[in-house]
């Protein structure tokens, strides 16, 4: 269902994961995608899955609930490991009329397959772990050097963290509207591609017209509680480095070092 | 002292063909002309586009008169430098509890408000707390928004508004949403802040059992203040509110109707007590003995 | 014609932590021609429930036979179910998409695969049931008041000339002479196109008013099903789950109390005063 797409919510709990400061988590994700396309060989995944599941358990996001985010994506996922699969130059393997598949492929198609699902599940579990609020937060403090560039880092910190809060109300909305075109006897199942595309537009339309009329509302509701920009805006929850964060800095300094040396073997 | 002072307050809406020409001027609000007190609590009764929710919009500086003034506590509405502390003085509280919630944590939405006007993390955090005791929320602050009932998520909202310190609160239909537990758990909550914390409210609604407590109660309709008075002076005129498309609680037109069929009751009876008091003394009195 | 739901049961994402059992061992029959109210706090399973009656969920235990034909059957044409059980969702103006009025309520039709005609015929006359001025059709519904889209929407099941008609929550948001008028337009429907129609409300003035049957829903089972003056007779029952009976009902039971003896199976304003005229003649006797 539409609705078990998990991916960008807050999962509440209490943990050292939830507590670090959202800057630490979103340059330790950042690190962590970019050490996972450093990675040469199996080692380093193997390295980079444990750790992630280390963190995983730290965090007391159950482990199923990560795993339900990626359903959202195994299109893509299926997509990428075929591309790779099927259409990779080098030493054949097994050929069966056009379809060949090569030793190349069979790695290409797997390193992706793991890349993109560690991506995914890093990226998700730094969700789960922060607010929107922070994660804004967290965003517009590491941007503050673009403000200089008259960037409106604030404005576009805010923006992310509403479009993140308005997620699962629209996809509840998504999900209200497909089964009300239903029971008027709309078919989203059945027929060729053009068909299918067709049968979207009374899903859409009324999306459309949904989000914008809450956009609406929502910027009215922020003007009466006298939000004007970020000028002269104080924090509920200011943003502090405490000894926590630190450790975790040494200890992404690590993963990382682990993931260079792991390119040796 | 008044919190609100409108004069002549009138609201066009004008609207145009693609070629920018005057299609059409609607009058949203005709000459509203009405004072609030502060510390009262007043509703406004009115159909669906007879101008009340306008009226609110007016009073948050989101619309501007047309023509007419609107004093918010002593603040023309029309006066730029004002428009801040209009609006942290008269806090709004929407219909839809899901387009009003900004954050995903409550209490972080709860202090929202304080952190736009500038107010120092330590006060704001008291204020977060003190308002979410204050609609009875406190418990929840830690939780996302969207898990509570719709009566939760207003009341959250009213939270939201109280931490920025308001001396007035206007809710636009703010029950029109929600279950008859969510409507009752609101407007207890709104009644709690007004006799507590002596906030003024003023609560737009068009369910009549909501209004019958209020000090006073005023009907819009086509954009006019078309009665005006107490509760019981209201709904005395069952025939009057059914033509502006109100109704009165069923007690209420149940006396009419036995009044209209000759018994004897008096006018503007609001609640099953009154009622069956009323019915009592009738039995005993004027020689109807069984 | 009837609904009959046997055992029905559903239970959310089972085998999960998140499980939730939503309904439970609800045994109801729907029979052909009757106007019911649902009612029940939120949460209480209505709204699963009555996405039971046309096949958009599935249950996780028992059947659901429509007309005697197990709509669980692989062979069952589920899309012409949906087709004789109407189902109008919470804000249905909500769902609205269409450049033109009529056009929109041609969307049901259309998906049926009826002639041109057919879709015409059913697409006016159902905005005529609905009360839609006929200068109106041609005007882009999402320039109607609130009212009037609602009412476009209802138009846009009642084209599919269902059998049965269920309504989750149809005046929520209306003001009270918006409200009068939808229900009095379905109970118009109900009476002269004798097809069944299921009331979803929170409203027990409303639901006394004008339904025969009430069913009663809490923690996702069936907690009464019976006359609305039988139901509301348990008013301090209905308070223990959150909900009540009609005003005049307590007003009744409050005479009572106070030794003025009248009728107390009362649900309406009408009845309320004859009971009490009757009463009152009574005395001065």
């Amino acid at each position: 269902m539409i609705r078990d797409i998990t991916i960008g919510q807050y999962y509440p709990a209490d943990s050292l994961l939830h507590r670090l400061d959202p800057r630490v988590k979103i340059s330790g994700t950042l690190l962590y995608i970019i050490s996972l396309f450093l990675v040469k060989n199996l080692w380093g995944y193997l390295a980079a899955a444990l750790v992630l599941a280390a963190v995983i358990r730290i965090s007391k996001v159950p482990f199923g609930y990560i795993i339900k985010g990626l359903k959202a994506v195994i299109i893509l996922l299926l997509f990428t490991v075929c591309f790779n699969l099927f259409l990779t130059s080098g030493t054949p393997v097994f050929e069966w009329k056009f379809i060949r598949i090569t030793k190349e492929g069979l790695y290409l198609a797997f390193s992706m397959a793991v890349r993109l699902t560690l991506l995914i599940l890093g990226s998700s579990l730094m969700t789960f772990t922060t607010t929107p609020n922070e994660l804004t937060d967290g965003m517009e403090s590491l941007l503050s050097p673009l403000k200089k560039i008259h960037v409106p880092v604030h404005e576009v910190a805010m923006m992310m963290s509403i479009a993140l809060r308005f997620i699962p109300i629209l996809l509840e909305e998504t999900d209200k509207i497909m089964k009300a075109q239903q029971a008027r006897g709309a078919d989203f199942e059945t027929g060729g591609i053009i068909k299918r595309a067709k049968a979207m537009i009374p899903i859409l339309v009324p999306l459309f017209i949904s989000a914008f009329r809450r956009a609406g509302d929502l910027a009215m509701a922020m003007e009466a509680r006298c939000y004007h920009g970020g000028a002269g805006r104080t924090k509920m929850k200011p943003l502090h480095y405490h000894r926590r964060d630190g450790l975790a800095w040494v200890a992404m300094a690590a993963f990382v070092a682990l993931i260079i040396a792991s390119r040796k073997f | 002292m008044s919190m609100l002072n409108s004069d002549n307050l009138t609201f066009e809406y004008i609207r145009r063909d693609e070629e920018g020409n005057v299609e059409s001027i609607t009058k949203a609000l005709d000459g509203v002309s009405l004072e609030i007190k502060k510390g009262d609590f007043v509703a406004i009764l009115g159909h669906n586009g007879s101008g009340k929710s306008t009226f609110a919009k007016h009073i948050n500086a989101i619309l501007m008169p047309t023509e007419g003034t609107l004093y918010v506590d002593g603040m023309d509405t029309r006066e730029e430098e004002h428009l801040w502390d209009i609006r942290q003085r008269a806090g709004m509280v929407f219909q839809n509890p899901d387009n009003q919630i900004i954050a995903t944590v409550v209490e972080e939405d709860v202090g929202f408000g304080p952190e736009n006007l500038g107010v120092p993390t330590e006060e704001i955090w008291k204020r977060v707390e003190e308002s979410l005791k204050a609609v009875g929320m406190y418990e929840y602050r830690t939780h996302s928004p969207n898990k509570l009932s719709g009566g939760q998520k207003q009341r959250v909202a009213i939270a939201g508004i109280m931490a920025m310190k308001p001396q007035c609160i206007v809710l636009d239909e703010p029950t029109a949403m929600l279950d008859p537990n969510g409507r009752r758990e609101v407007i207890r909550t709104v009644r709690e802040l007004n006799r507590r914390e002596k906030v003024t409210v003023l609560l737009i609604t068009h369910y009549m059992e909501e209004v019958i407590h209020a000090d006073k109660v005023i009907v819009m309709d086509d954009g006019k203040i078309v009665m005006q008075g107490t509760p019981r002076e209201i709904f005395s005129q069952v025939e009057k509110l059914k033509s502006y498309r109100m109704d009165v609680p069923q007690v209420t037109e149940l006396s009419y109707e036995l009044k209209r069929a000759g018994m004897p009751l008096p006018d503007g009876i609001l609640s099953v007590e009154e009622f069956v008091e009323a019915c009592g003394r009738l039995r005993q009195s004027g020689g109807f003995g069984e | 014609m009837s609904i009959i739901l046997d055992k029905l049961n559903y239970v959310y994402s089972p085998g999960t932590a998140y499980e939730k059992q939503a309904l439970g061992d609800i045994d109801l029959v729907i029979g052909d021609g009757e106007f019911i109210g649902l009612i029940g706090h939120t949460g209480s399973g209505k709204s699963t429930l009555i996405q039971h009656l046309n096949g958009l969920v599935k249950a996780t235990g028992g059947g659901v036979y429509y007309n005697g034909a197990d709509i669980y059957d692989p062979d069952y044409n589920l899309k012409e179910l949906r087709t004789k059980v109407g189902l109008v969702f919470q804000y249905p103006e909500h769902q609205l998409f269409e450049t033109t009025v009529l056009r929109d309520v041609q969307f049901g039709p259309k998906n049926l695969g009826l002639t041109p005609l057919e879709i015409d015929l059913r697409a006016y006359e159902a905005l005529k049931q609905v009360g839609i001025p006929d200068e109106l059709i041609d005007a882009s519904p999402f320039e109607l008041s609130g009212g009037q889209k609602r009412r476009v929407a209802i138009a846009g099941v009642l084209a599919m000339k269902p059998e049965v008609l269920v309504l989750d929550e149809p005046t929520a948001g209306l003001d009270p002479k918006g409200r009068d008028e939808i229900l009095d337009q379905i109970e118009k429907i109900h009476d002269e196109q004798h097809i069944t129609v299921i009331l979803v409300s929170h409203s027990m003035e409303d639901v006394a008013k004008y339904v025969g049957r009430i069913i009663v829903m809490n923690h996702g089972r069936v907690a009464f099903d019976d006359t609305p003056e039988n139901v509301f007779a348990h008013y301090k029952e209905l308070e223990k789950i959150g909900l009540a009976a009609p005003q005049v009902t307590y007003a009744m039971h409050a005479l009572q109390e106070h030794g003025i003896s009248v009728r107390t199976d009362v649900t309406t304003v009408e009845e309320a005063k004859n009971a009490v005229l009757a009463a009152f003649r009574g005395w001065q006797r």
